[in-house]
């Protein structure tokens, strides 16, 4: 099995306050992992590490992605490299339209990997084929990035985004709070579909549901800045059952 | 006193100035002349003019053409470079004069009249007699007063009641000049009832001198008239422009008027409406894009006189280097305006640590029954929308490219022709890039 990804001893602060407490984490290719754990453990951070948010500054340790040190990249130059993060919390951009940002944004990825841009009705029918994917609607694409998007539409946008870039490694921060359960089977239908033997995902999440329609290899809980239990699909179901309180305090 | 050298001028080239105008106009110069006397050039003395001394930008030796000695210029040549591929009517002002020589001009409706101020006064006496100077009122204002003692020639539109020009109108202000000049130039619209013209105003610097010029555009509305006005400005940073535009808007009347500062030096916009007539609907969008030491004011002073009119305002500054924008916005409600609707936007985006932002909203209202808003804001870009592009692949300097442009989009949406529009978001993209056209003779991105 191909290693992807190597978290050694990460360790990250945000404001002065350490967050991530000596993170160790092995991931290979066709994997899936879940990442679970109470409010504050460290999820969303260690999702926003990986993707270079330079809110998080990292004290110690390395990430290998790929065998290349991740720390060292540019936000941008990881996203080339194949990590994509799906935001938690999307971010609005008024005046950026979703056409302009995709077609930037996977010229940018071709012209990292050699390739040359996109042509013009290749890329609408790319466009269109992963908006049926996602169950997305041809306005939503003609309109701002996230801009006036519900919650779920604003979820949805996301995967789209990842279907349209093709990452090797995905990263799924909370992407199914928000979602009804129609949109959370579509939502998963997309990652499963994008899923393949050559990449992997962790999916950060605080329920069992979501795993019910994307099943993980691995889950770990990640308690205080620390990955505190690691297990098989098993482990998600005994957390649905009883909660953490029994990791955290045997 | 600066403006002792210019009132000596006017006394003895008074007839060379009149010699080379036309009565309509000269008529109106010693009244002008008057008001200059009493108020002079405004100063930074004065609150409106506080991070703007008008004054101070005559304080040179500068020239008139007052004799009207033939400018040696092909305006086509001039300005191929940047014509935007609009379908529209081209005109061509060289300094304050209007030229005569155009061509590529289609055919326009009956009974509209389109090019220069000295004939138009001649060939429509009385529309001219009632708005010229009239609109343009200079008994409080030092640099109107200035321009309508000096102005020689202009530009006028004057499209008959129930008549639509379709297509859009251009016109060209083209400074061209061999020592330090000053131009001053009218521009008047009349749109009577139920007319329609759209007019786009580009500026565009030839030489390699120091230009000062004022600008006095007078708009009437009459009722149910739409005017559109929009201005672009892409002066050399040796420009300084002081500009006034004044609207009176009739019953029902609708003006929209928005001034893109792609590239200037000095400029200092004036806009002064009257909602007059009730339903009267005013539209004013500002964008001003500035680095180096460039320096944008916008003065915006909006009077409801009559109930249920509707005023929007949206200005933007995108300030870099050590650039500086100011900003006034007056609203006033008169007392029996009830059902205003009134709204204002002032929104900067400020880069560097040099560059400055002076904001003023104003609001007067009398009237107990309006709705009106004011909002500003002043900050950097969206640090979380500059990591989610980035996230995306898009490499930092790039993702600030499209940051900055997305700021500038909601103005550029005030615009009423699509071409435009995108034309515009073509041109704010290379400024921000740093490749504003140049062509051969350009110097406006020195």
């Amino acid at each position: 099995m191909t290693n992807l990804l190597k978290i050694k001893n990460l360790h990250a602060v945000v404001e002065n306050k350490e967050i991530l407490k000596g993170i160790h984490l092995e991931v290979n290719e066709g994997e899936i992992h879940a990442i679970m754990g109470p409010n504050g453990s460290g999820k969303s951070t260690l999702a926003s590490v990986l993707a270079g948010n330079p809110k998080y500054e990292v004290t110690r340790g390395s990430v290998l992605f790929k065998d290349r040190e991740l720390l060292d990249m540019e936000p941008a130059d990881r996203a080339k490299e194949g990590i994509f993060l799906s935001f938690q919390y999307p971010i609005e951009i008024p005046g950026v339209s979703m056409v302009n940002f995709m077609r930037a944004a996977l010229n940018e990825q071709r012209k990292y990997r050699g390739e040359e841009q996109i042509s013009a009705s290749n890329f609408l029918k790319l466009m269109r084929d992963k908006r049926e994917l996602l169950g997305i609607d041809s306005q939503l694409v003609s309109r701002s990035v996230n801009e006036g998007f519900s919650g779920g539409e604003k979820k949805r946008n996301e995967i789209f985004q990842m279907a349209m870039l093709n990452p090797t490694l995905a990263i799924l921060d909370e992407t199914d709070s928000g979602l009804d359960i129609d949109a959370l089977r579509i939502v998963a239908a997309g990652v499963n579909a994008l899923h393949s033997p050559d990449k992997a995902a962790i999916v950060i999440t605080h329920y069992q549901r979501l795993l019910d329609y994307i099943q993980p290899d691995v889950v770990h809980v990640l308690y205080d800045g620390k990955i505190i239990k690691t297990g098989g699909p098993d482990l998600a179901l005994e957390l649905e059952e009883k909660g953490y309180d029994w990791l955290v305090n045997p | 006193m600066i403006e002792q050298q210019y009132i000596d001028l006017f006394n003895d080239y008074r007839d060379e100035i009149d010699a080379n105008s036309v009565a309509g106009l000269n008529r109106h110069r010693d009244a002008a002349f008057e008001a200059f006397n009493r108020s002079g050039f405004p100063t930074s003395k004065l609150e409106d003019y506080k991070h703007t001394d008008v004054s101070r930008v005559f304080d040179g030796d500068l020239g008139l053409n007052l004799r009207n000695i033939p400018v040696p210029v092909d305006p086509y040549e001039a300005f191929k470079c940047d014509v935007p591929n609009l379908n529209t009517n081209v005109y061509f002002l060289i300094n304050d004069r209007f030229y005569t020589n155009g061509h590529h001009q289609g055919p326009l409706p009956k009974g509209v009249f389109v090019g220069s101020l000295q004939l138009f006064s001649e060939t429509h006496p009385d529309i001219f007699e009632r708005y010229y100077a009239k609109i343009g009122d200079y008994s409080g204002n030092g640099v109107v007063a200035y321009n309508t003692m000096f102005a020689q020639d202009g530009f006028v539109i004057y499209v008959p009641e129930n008549v639509v020009i379709e297509k859009p109108l251009q016109l060209i202000n083209i400074l061209r000049g061999g020592v330090d000049l000053n131009v001053n130039r009218r521009i008047l619209i009349v749109a009577e009832k139920n007319a329609q013209v759209k007019l786009l105003v580009c500026d565009h610097t030839v030489d390699d001198v120091q230009f000062v010029v004022t600008q006095v555009a007078e708009i009437v509305a009459d009722r149910d008239a739409q005017v559109d006005f929009y201005e672009l400005e892409e002066n050399s940073v040796k420009v300084k422009l002081l500009n006034n535009v004044f609207a009176n808007q009739a019953e029902n009347s609708n003006v929209t008027v928005s001034t893109i500062t792609l590239h200037n030096g000095f400029t200092r916009n004036n806009y002064r409406f009257r909602l007059l007539g009730e339903r009267a609907e005013a539209h004013i969008g500002g964008l001003a894009i500035c680095d180096k030491e460039q320096h944008v004011d916008n003065y915006a002073f909006l009077e409801h006189a009559t109930p249920n009119c509707h005023s929007n305002e949206l200005f933007k500054y995108a300030l870099q280097e050590r650039s500086t924008g100011v900003f006034c916005g007056r609203i006033l409600v008169d007392k029996g305006a009830q059902k205003t609707l009134a709204y204002q936007n002032n929104k900067n985006l400020v880069t560097s640590d040099e560059a400055k932002m002076f904001s003023k909203p104003q609001l007067e209202i009398y009237a107990d029954d309006v709705k009106c808003s004011h909002g500003l804001t002043t900050g950097q870009l969206d640090q979380d929308a500059l990591f989610y592009l980035q996230a995306r692949g898009i490499p930092e300097e790039e993702a600030r490219m499209l940051l900055m442009v997305a700021f500038t989009q909601d103005v550029v949406d005030l615009v009423r022709i699509d071409s435009l529009q995108d034309r515009l978001v073509q041109l704010i993209n290379k400024r921000f890039r740093g490749e504003l056209m140049r062509c051969g003779n350009c110097h406006v991105c020195k």
